[in-house]
């Protein structure tokens, strides 16, 4: 009876560390979406957003503002419209704007946080995260960013947009786990 | 190209418009609407010399493409006169003598109307960041921040 026990709580907890390390491995993959210049250009810890895939301060001398959306007469919507202005290069969608500090990537020296510390400030926000990544208007235009104002077509996160929702639903089901 | 007719609203009144939907509002106000008191300044966003309002934003028209605008109404320098707020920011810039060259003021005048009908008593941090992404060749700056407190001021 013992040894029968034994071997049921073993199965247990190999099946626990294979779903941890299956979360881990999912979190690795979001982790390479969120740190991606389409992403984590707009999760700065600083006063002001960054644009290109160098990350560069946001040219204009935009801030943030009090509800991360700029400020009076220099917000997001001053230049950023519902969708892409092709023409332009202006790139846009629903609702433009910062994400709030409380989901900041980065360092004030626009360095990128550490996987372990962006993945305790994101399990934080775990609940609604997967409706976030598959329908927030914002996340979703990472993967349709339109063209730069020189003509060439903007980068990519590094999956396609399913292989990040899949890798989201994994990780939450793993528990979120952390490295 | 393929001209599409647009139907917008400038100023209050109905305007309408056969061009290719690309096109910036920009060179749709000045080429086909002549209202030539919007200014091209830089072409990428960087000067605020194009500014207008759309639907009561505080917008660089060089970068918006006219197919994008939809009903939203446009406010141009031209139409500033019959806002109450644009009306007293128009005085205070004549009576604080602010323009030198002038090319820069339709551009900043509407941004300082966004400022005001947001906050009407801006410190120096909301004027400086409000008013960053507006360049003035010219150096008016000093004048311009005095005639936005005289403004703010008379709008109490």
């Amino acid at each position: 009876m013992k040894r029968v026990s034994f071997v049921v709580l073993a199965s247990l907890g190999l099946a626990h560390v294979a779903a941890g390390a299956d979360g881990l491995a999912a979190w690795n993959k979001i982790y390479s979406v969120l740190t991606n210049p389409r992403c984590i250009n707009c999760h700065t810890a600083t006063n002001y957003p960054q644009q290109g895939d160098d990350r560069h301060r946001h040219f204009a001398n935009v801030v943030r503002g009090p509800q991360d959306k700029g400020v009076a007469a220099l917000n997001c919507a001053s230049c950023h419209q519902e969708r892409n202005a092709e023409s332009t290069g202006v790139p846009g969608g629903h609702n433009w704007h910062l994400a709030p500090l409380s989901m900041r990537w980065q360092d004030v020296n626009d360095r990128p946080l550490s996987s372990a510390e962006v993945c305790r400030s994101v399990s934080l926000h775990k609940v609604g995260l997967l409706t976030h990544h598959e329908e927030e208007p914002l996340v979703l235009w990472a993967w349709k960013p339109g063209r730069r104002t020189d003509g060439a077509m903007r980068t990519l996160p590094p999956m396609t947009h399913a292989e990040f929702v899949e890798a989201t639903r994994v990780w939450i089901k793993a528990g979120a786990p952390c490295p | 190209m393929s001209m599409t007719t647009f139907r917008l609203t400038v100023n209050g009144d109905r305007k309408e418009v056969s061009v290719d939907g690309s096109t910036p509002l920009l060179w749709v106000l000045r080429e086909d609407l002549e209202l030539t008191g919007t200014k091209y300044g830089c072409g990428i966003g960087a000067c605020g010399a194009c500014t207008v309002h759309l639907g009561g934003v505080g917008t660089r028209s060089c970068l918006v493409p006219v197919s994008l605008i939809g009903d939203r109404p446009i406010l141009t320098i031209e139409g500033m006169r019959k806002d109450p707020v644009g009306r007293i920011v128009q005085d205070a810039w004549v009576d604080k003598d602010v323009v030198q060259c002038g090319y820069c003021q339709s551009g900043q005048i509407m941004s300082v109307v966004a400022l005001l009908k947001s906050n009407r008593k801006p410190t120096d941090t909301n004027i400086e960041e409000s008013m960053g992404g507006n360049l003035c060749r010219c150096g008016t700056y000093v004048r311009i921040r005095e005639a936005i407190k005289a403004a703010a001021e008379r709008l109490g």
